[in-house]
């Protein structure tokens, strides 16, 4: 299973961090710093893994964001090198064009698309097409309901001016 | 799904520019997302925005609504971000603080938009910058149950990203929440989220309580009637396959809800939605990879069905990954399953499945010499893989799987892994598994090569690898005593060459391993002389620190073995070389030992030159009549002494008069120069501040010393011999005592083969005296010693106390730990002759003491032996299903797998008319009869199957109180059903009739719960 997905951006700053296994708060922290002192160093035609404490860990870079993802020895590096990929390909779509800006400002969003995507370390969902009908379900369910609270809050605030 | 999953091919039509804008500077200030591209990752940053005092109208920010004065100056995310990225990464934890304090106290607000955007906010604060956010799980919680879906949406976020099962204390408060979002008359975005929240952060309890409401979203019938509000186009809920992963986790987690869960989840196999498969097939490898594979056995019809079916890759891999955990447990299974497989190596284009399948063919079929051909061709092709990296590791990885049976595959493609070494553009993680997989070709025959080649390799290579391969060589070639060196002469040299590789830190394991040659291998020495004396002559090795270690074991050798130098002159002069003053002092040490060895060695050939040179004459002349040399022994000669253990006499012969050659004659100008050598340079050593080698240097002046006041060698060359004192004689018979002796290897054990002389307790056990030290009332005279003599001190100075309350803790001291103390009696005679007791004992007392002693080491033994077997009892408690409650916390995770496979064997197997995890049936009535049904095992194939449910009956009866021998059973009954199984392969038809027979016997015995495939195993393997 994947223990956790982990974005790094070349300066390694986080740009968003899942993990299916349960880490404290402690340990995610010296993980991401473990984990970007190991990639982040490694020169652009090296090989997508790495052998970290028992588990391997599959990168992949696009443009300035590296997606991490950790993986029992045993699991398969190439399905989860398309398991980024699957994930970046949806970000894209989804953002058209995705940036890293999108993701910072996003952030949540990322973590949705994400949750469509994988559960519980697993890969659920390996249409784009159906991930995105979910996404924007959701999307279309939440704006609803904001602009219902939109409207009353405009109310408010125009009557409060 | 059918496309093509070929990572390189999808990489090359994805290039990254097009995923990723890298050109984009737009306006600053607008906020919708598409404006926003900033490109930070570039080193800009976004100008800081203008101040907000608070939120403006153009909301596509996450938050809107505000109420009132908590909210109106609220910043939102987005605000905190931009501030965030505005600023100096220097003032990043002022911010930070001042966010989260500004969060505290907007969390509380009970305005719930207001908290959602705190949350919000908290959210991106412990997930990218790392703060923790455990505090708020309570204010996450209070916004799960929010009627709006956006609160709703940012709670749950909160909570999976924060929560953590075993430490949010507040977990079972979600537990309404929970099973209100599950329930199927939620909207099915609510159900999803809770069912991410279960997969992430359940703790067994949860799942244990939510375990039932999982099952309507399992069911196919309930999620079509979800489906019917949702109307999707293909007719499938989202929820099935995030309820099949959240069951996956409620299972491992509590084993109690296989009996709800598992049919469910079965049922998922074989539904006509590829998504469904596709979650169900991963759950199913998980529950295989991390719990014991045997009880999913009955499952292996249905996965094989899929296996020919299925056309998605991803179930595809995860279906490889079942049987090859499946398959080493049934050998008829890899029968069936060679030929898909070879089908599926054949034909796929994708890399990650041909890889899954090479990796299970290794690992699960390795006697399937076909399809080992056909992987082992297909590693080939990934190590030919010049451009991909990622190809070639995983192919030296599959190598590596393969490499100790079947090192044919890897000598194959050897080629390619060397090359993979010498890459040019080198991937740290591709050339240590080239190297691990070269140093697992080594034989004794190829050792030679490789080993030079690596070493040659090394010379080029950066500092670390460099190192790895030095390392990998020596591990190697040092394994089982060099089990794989013939030619000790050319490793020693190798060893040599390695000191020159200016990155060698191995220093330590060539030094142990150029002094153990020497011990062990008498006929490497002259070759390790001169190695040593290459080293020792190179004055830039003096300065590498890492290398002194090796220099201290050069010096070492070539004082220890000097008859085999060729120049002592030139040695001396190498040991004492100005430059040798940069070595640590040990060392230093070593090497004027070593000046010291040869010195005196020196000395003594100079004696004993004409008798050498006769034994020379004598060992040539009488090769032919055997001679042994024990007469060369007789003939008290330095050179013989060193060389008693030669094979022949011939040896000596040449031995020695090759060193005649070389250095025919000690004259007297030799050693004076050799002395004045040495004199001079180990002069000022005397006064080294270093206590070691001070001391050698003295030693070594003090010999010189006495040599000088000797003239007779000096003058009369001839005639010394003669003189009646022969002082230099003398001193020189003792010099040679001193080093004659040959060292030799230590075994490790031998400390243990020392006999324990008689009398001597080696195992006393002094626990309970320190728990005597603890009570702290007289201790301090308790631990000076345990001698009787001391006793008797104490107790004087305890008589001599004048507190009567020091005497009255003495008594209850004395009362607690009596054996320790001396009779009564005696304290009192003791105490009456008060000037006798610090004399020195009587011969009477001394026996006494030494019988009280050991009456005393005695009763100090009985509690002692007792102790040890007090934990015994304990792990017997255990076996008998006694000692649960002692059960420590290791043993944990082994007892809850098996309680998992354990439950899931029994629902598979569908034995029980009930799926409870309760038993009805008494343990001991059922091991009772399992031991009598046990006993007929042998009668007939239909009746050992009956034994083998019963046991297991019996186990799961039993299991939580003794999951040990519950193991222990289950393997036994799992050997059982193979053995049967394998009988009634082997038998004819009519014991497949027996089966049959059986089969619907089973199916009548238990007709509610029978998961349908069970029984169809036997049609697949027989």
């Amino acid at each position: 299973m994947i223990h956790f997905v982990i974005l790094i951006s070349r300066q390694g700053k986080v740009r968003l961090t899942k993990w299916y296994s349960p880490y404290s708060q402690k340990e995610r922290t010296k993980v991401i710093r473990e984990l970007s002192g190991m990639i982040l160093t490694r020169g652009p035609k090296l090989c997508n893994f790495v052998e970290w404490k028992g588990y391997k860990v599959v990168y992949r870079r696009y443009a300035s964001l590296y997606f991490c993802m950790c993986i029992d020895a045993d699991d398969n590096e190439l399905e989860i090198l398309e398991i980024i990929h699957h994930f970046v390909e949806i970000l894209d779509r989804y953002f058209g064009s995705v940036c890293e800006l999108d993701l910072i400002f996003n952030f949540h969003k990322a973590y949705y698309i994400l949750d469509e995507i994988l559960i519980a370390g697993e890969l659920q969902e390996s249409s784009k097409k159906t991930v995105a009908r979910l996404i924007a379900a959701q999307d279309s369910l939440v704006e609803t309901a904001k602009e219902q609270a939109s409207s009353i809050s405009n109310m408010i605030a125009q009557a409060t001016k | 799904m059918d496309r093509n999953l070929d990572p390189s091919i999808v990489a090359e039509r994805m290039q990254e520019p097009n995923i990723f804008r890298k050109d984009e500077l737009e306006v600053v200030g607008q906020r919708t997302p598409k404006n926003k591209h900033l490109p930070d990752a570039f080193g800009l940053r976004a100008p800081p925005p203008a101040p907000r005092p608070w939120r403006g109208g153009s909301s596509s920010s996450s938050s809107t609504a505000p109420s009132l004065v908590d909210s109106l100056f609220q910043r939102s995310l987005d605000d905190l971000i931009k501030s965030l990225r505005s600023q100096p990464a220097s003032a990043e934890p002022v911010l930070l603080s001042r966010a989260l304090a500004e969060i505290r106290r907007e969390i509380r607000s009970p305005d719930p938009d207001t908290k959602a955007v705190a949350l919000q906010k908290l959210t991106y604060l412990s997930s990218i910058h790392g703060l923790d956010a455990s505090w708020a799980a309570f204010h996450a919680l209070e916004l799960l149950p929010s009627p709006s879906p956006l609160h709703k949406r940012l709670a749950y976020l909160a909570a999976s990203l924060s929560f953590h099962p075993s430490t949010t204390d507040v977990l079972p408060l979600s537990t309404h929440q929970l099973r209100k979002d599950l329930s199927p008359s939620s909207p099915p975005p609510f159900s999803s989220l809770a069912l991410h929240l279960l997969s992430l952060s359940a703790s067994p309890d949860l799942a244990r309580h939510l375990a039932s409401d999982l099952i309507p979203l399992l069911s196919p019938r309930a999620s079509s009637t979800i489906t019917n509000t949702k109307n999707n186009n293909n007719n499938s809920s989202p929820l099935r396959p995030k309820a099949a992963a959240a069951a996956l986790r409620a299972l491992s987690l509590c084993p109690d809800a296989v009996p709800l869960l598992f049919k469910p989840l079965v049922d998922c196999l074989s539904s006509p939605v590829p998504r469904i498969v596709s979650t169900a097939v991963g759950a199913f490898a998980e529950l295989v990879s991390t719990t014991d594979p045997a009880p999913y056995l009955p499952l292996a019809p249905e996965f094989y069905r899929l296996l020919t079916d299925s056309r998605n890759n991803w179930v595809l891999i995860k279906l490889l990954k079942i049987f090859a955990r499946l398959a080493p447990l049934e050998p008829r299974l890899a029968a069936r399953l060679v030929d898909p497989l070879c089908d599926l190596l054949r034909r796929s284009s994708a890399q990650s499945l041909v890889f899954e399948c090479v990796r299970t063919i290794f690992s699960g079929f390795p006697d399937h010499d076909h399809a080992l051909r056909l992987a082992v061709d297909k590693v080939k092709e990934f190590l030919a893989n010049d451009d991909d990296p990622n190809l070639r590791y995983l192919g030296l990885r599959a190598l590596t799987m393969i490499g100790p049976r079947n090192s044919w595959a890897v000598e194959e493609s050897r080629d390619s892994v060397i090359r993979s070494l010498a890459d040019p553009d080198p991937d740290p993680n591709i050339r240590r598994e080239a190297l691990r997989l070269i140093m697992g070709m080594v034989f004794d025959t190829n050792v030679v090569e490789i080993s030079v080649m690596l070493v040659n390799y090394a010379m080029k290579s950066d500092p670390v690898f460099a190192n790895e391969i030095l390392d990998a060589v020596l591990t190697t070639c040092g394994r089982n005593v060099y089990e794989l060196i013939v030619d000790f002469d050319w490793y020693v040299s190798l060893l040599g060459e390695m000191v020159r590789n200016p990155h060698c830190a191995k220093g330590e394991e060539i030094e142990r391993q150029l002094v153990d040659i020497g011990l062990r291998v008498r006929d490497a020495r002259p070759e390790l002389v001169r190695v040593a004396r290459d080293l020792l002559i190179d004055p830039a090795l003096l300065g590498n620190p890492l290398l002194c270690r090796i220099l201290s074991a050069a010096a070492w050798v070539s004082g220890e073995y000097v008859e085999f130098s060729r120049n002592r002159l030139e040695l001396v002069e190498a040991l004492l070389q100005p430059r040798t003053s940069l070595l640590p002092p040990l060392v230093r040490a070593v090497y004027i030992q070593a000046v010291f060895k040869v010195l005196a060695f020196c000395f003594n050939s100079y004696i004993d030159q004409p008798e050498a040179s006769q034994v020379s004459s004598l060992g040539n002349s009488t090769t032919g009549l055997g001679l042994t040399i024990e007469c060369n022994a007789a003939a008290a000669n330095c050179l013989s002494d060193d060389i008693t253990g030669m094979e022949s006499a011939d040896g000596i012969a040449s031995l020695l008069s090759s060193i005649e050659k070389k250095d025919p004659f000690f004259t007297c100008e030799y050693l004076s120069h050799i002395l004045y050598l040495i004199e001079t340079a180990v002069g000022p050593l005397s006064e080294n501040a270093d206590v070691e080698v001070q001391e050698r240097a003295r030693n070594v002046l003090g010999l010189i010393h006495m040599l000088k006041e000797i003239p007779v060698w000096k003058t009369e060359e001839e005639g010394f011999k003669k003189d009646k004192d022969n002082r230099i004689g003398k001193i020189m018979n003792l010099m040679r005592a001193l080093f004659s002796e040959e060292l030799g290897p230590v075994s490790v054990n031998a400390q243990k083969r020392v006999p324990v002389p008689e009398g001597l307790v080696l195992k006393e056990n002094l626990a309970d005296l320190a728990m005597i030290l603890t009570e702290g009332d007289i201790a301090p005279s308790m631990s000076i010693s345990f001698s009787l003599r001391s006793h008797q001190h104490m107790e004087i100075k305890d008589e001599a106390m004048p507190s009567v309350q020091s005497t009255s803790l003495l008594a209850e001291h004395r009362k607690r730990h009596g054996l320790y103390y001396l009779s009564a009696e005696k304290d009192d005679t003791e105490s009456n002759d008060f000037p006798h007791a610090l004399d020195p004992l009587l011969p009477g007392s001394h026996s006494d003491a030494t019988e009280d002693l050991v009456k005393l080491t005695e009763q100090s033994l009985i509690p002692r032996k007792v102790k040890p077997t007090k934990p015994r009892p304990i792990v017997l408690k255990l076996d008998e299903g006694d000692g649960v409650s002692t059960s420590t916390s290791t043993t944990v995770k082994e007892s809850k797998d098996d309680l998992l496979s354990g439950a899931i064997h029994d629902v598979l197997l569908g034995n029980e008319g009930k799926p409870s995890s309760s038993q009805k049936r008494s343990s001991n009535k059922s091991s009772g009869r399992r031991v009598k049904e046990v006993s007929d095992n042998s009668e007939s194939v239909s009746q050992s199957k009956e034994n083998l449910d019963l046991g297991d009956r019996e186990n799961r009866s039993s299991r939580r109180s003794k999951h040990r021998s519950h193991d222990k059973e289950r393997h036994r009954s799992s050997q059982n059903n193979e053995e049967k199984e394998e009988k009634s392969h082997r038998n004819s038809t009519r014991s497949s009739h027996h089966h049959e027979r059986q089969k619907h016997r089973q199916r009548g015995e238990a007709p509610l719960n029978v998961v349908p495939q069970a029984p169809v195993i036997q049609d697949l393997l027989l």
